[in-house]
């Protein structure tokens, strides 16, 4: 049934200004600009700041080609390596501004995923996904969602594995 | 020590990493508190954001005692307990000096239109995060400010991204008194955000979220009214029926790349990568904001491209504003209004679990299990 009732015009109730703190940072002078207009045509005149002490640059950082140099501060976590290593260094060669450079970080992601469960079998690591999922908690909150996905991968893998075992039954008769 | 590890999109576990060590005169090391699992999180434990290498510890919302200081460091001291801005600011470049300690240009090489976060991956700088028991704090005469005496340290850790992230969605929105303001997303910033739209004056706040667990508390907690879009209808008929067919003054996007509620959306942002995240949030805000509107962005999206409907931006005449919180200038503001009972941030922690838990963690937040808002991971040393 079509909704004819009429559009409301609420800007509100007296009520609401009853909340606590209600208007207390009010600004009419909010301006949409903010903070830009604080500028100084001095202070845009490139790197023109006193920078901070360089950090020792003492692995390899990957940095920007839109920026002249490795900034003063950088995290040292995970330097690049292995095959995600080499596709990120080509993704570094281009700029921010092209896809031929994230798409590339995006595949050396999914590829490092890789490294880093063969890195976890090489050092006797095995992983433990129904931990590294977090599916304690899932267990311990939504055990019926949990029996719900246990349930579907289990329904793929049989249906997997007969597709599979047919096909192979039927190359044999062949 | 203890320290989360990412594995791979969806897998996380806690591991035994070597201790953080001074690596510039102006560096910290400060053994963590408290660590919270931001919303912003999901986006790298799904995998979602470019150059997330495995083994990179993430957490850009802690609390923590200085250890250790370098040379040059002078604004805190060993056994100081202090709060983290999550950005990493060198405070004298020119945009730190503008105030835009979210934008700072000394201290992410990777990328020229990020800022540095701690564990937010490489494209955000490669520091690893506070999921750990204990942190490097670069540029700690700038970011680490001491937990004022008597602030309870659950308020002190929401200081260091919430609060202040869903503040600067109401001071960006521009709010004039009895502005209609519409929240996309019931999750911690967004529920912030709501709440700190009436500190400007707004006439009502709308939030909008599909949880209804979170809606409910949304409508406790921030004395807002909110709705389930699944149950409403199409979002910008209703924005234009709530507001005498002209659209609501302000619309804040508290959502982001994981924004749910389109399937064309989830598919080609969420599941198939082809943008950066879904930006389902992005286009209800321009479509429900009414012409010459303001929409305020603090939702996290990727580097690369969003499917949004910028012609109706062009044909709307709206403002578009946006911008990680800039934590450090804000934080003098929230800490009155927390220490005067304006804010109450801590009510928002529903979830403390121990660091060696941070897997469990993550998907009890991920899946909004047992009425998930907001999780916190408290390392063993901070347990005694």
């Amino acid at each position: 049934m079509e909704d004819n009732r009429p559009f409301e015009n609420n800007r509100g109730t007296e009520n609401n200004r009853n909340i606590i703190g209600w208007g207390i940072d009010a600004d009419p002078k909010n301006d949409p600009t903010y903070p830009m207009k604080n500028r100084s045509n001095e202070e845009h005149k490139g790197y023109a700041w006193e920078r901070p002490t360089q950090q020792p640059v003492n692995m390899e950082i990957l940095h920007s080609i839109e920026r002249p140099n490795v900034t003063a501060v950088f995290g040292t976590s995970v330097p690049p390596s292995g095959l995600s290593g080499m596709i990120r260094r080509l993704a570094f060669k281009r700029s921010e501004n092209e896809y031929s450079h994230w798409l590339p970080l995006i595949i050396a992601d999914r590829v490092n995923v890789v490294e880093g469960i063969i890195d976890d079998f090489v050092k006797g690591n095995y992983p433990n996904l129904f931990v590294e999922k977090g599916y304690k908690a899932e267990w311990k909150h939504d055990k019926l969602g949990l029996f719900g996905k246990f349930a579907i991968l289990a329904a793929v893998t049989a249906t997997a594995v007969v597709l599979l075992t047919r096909n192979n039954s039927n190359d044999d008769e062949d | 020590m203890l320290a989360m590890n990412y594995r791979g999109p969806k897998r996380v576990r806690i591991d035994h990493k070597p201790m953080p060590e001074i690596q510039h005169p102006e560096d910290a090391i400060i053994r963590v508190t408290r660590a919270c699992i931001c919303g912003s999180d999901l986006h790298l434990y799904n995998g979602n954001v470019p150059d997330t290498r495995v083994g990179t510890t993430f957490g850009h919302e802690f609390t923590g005692v200085v250890e250790e200081v370098g040379a040059e460091v002078t604004n805190v001291k060993v056994g100081d307990h202090v709060l983290v801005p999550f950005n990493i600011a060198c405070g004298r470049c020119v945009f730190c000096k503008q105030g835009l300690f979210g934008n700072c240009h000394e201290s992410n090489p990777q990328a020229t239109a990020v800022g540095a976060i701690y564990g937010y991956s490489h494209t955000a700088g490669g520091y690893d995060g506070g999921q750990a028991e204990y942190v490097r704090v670069p540029y700690a005469n700038t970011g680490p400010m001491v937990i004022p005496q008597g602030m309870d340290p659950d308020d002190a850790v929401m200081l260091t991204d919430v609060v202040p992230t869903g503040y600067q969605a109401a001071e960006m929105a521009g709010i004039q008194t009895g502005d209609t303001v519409m929240v996309f997303g019931a999750g911690p910033v967004g529920i912030m955000a709501a709440r700190c739209a009436w500190l400007f004056g707004a006439g009502r706040v709308i939030i909008i979220d599909k949880i209804d667990y979170r809606l409910e508390f949304a409508r406790n907690y921030a004395k807002c009214e909110a709705y389930n879009y699944e149950e409403i209808g199409d979002l910008a008929v209703f924005a234009k029926k709530q507001t005498d067919s002209l659209g609501v003054d302000v619309c804040i996007d508290a959502v982001g790349a994981e924004a749910t509620g389109n399937a064309m959306q989830t598919i080609t942002g969420r599941k198939l990568l082809l943008q950066a995240g879904s930006a389902t949030a992005l286009h209800w805000a321009i479509n429900c904001v009414k012409k010459g509107g303001i929409v305020s962005i603090v939702g996290v999206y990727g580097p690369t491209d969003n499917l949004v409907p910028i012609g109706n931006v062009l044909n709307k005449g709206l403002t578009i504003r946006a911008n990680q919180a800039s934590v450090k200038r804000l934080l003098p503001r929230l800490i009155e209004h927390v220490q005067n009972g304006i804010l109450d941030p801590k009510a928002l922690i529903t979830h403390r679990l121990p660091l060696e838990e941070v897997a469990d963690g993550y998907r009890l937040f991920s899946a909004k299990l047992d009425n998930c808002i907001k999780p916190v991971l408290i390392p063993p040393s901070a347990r005694i």
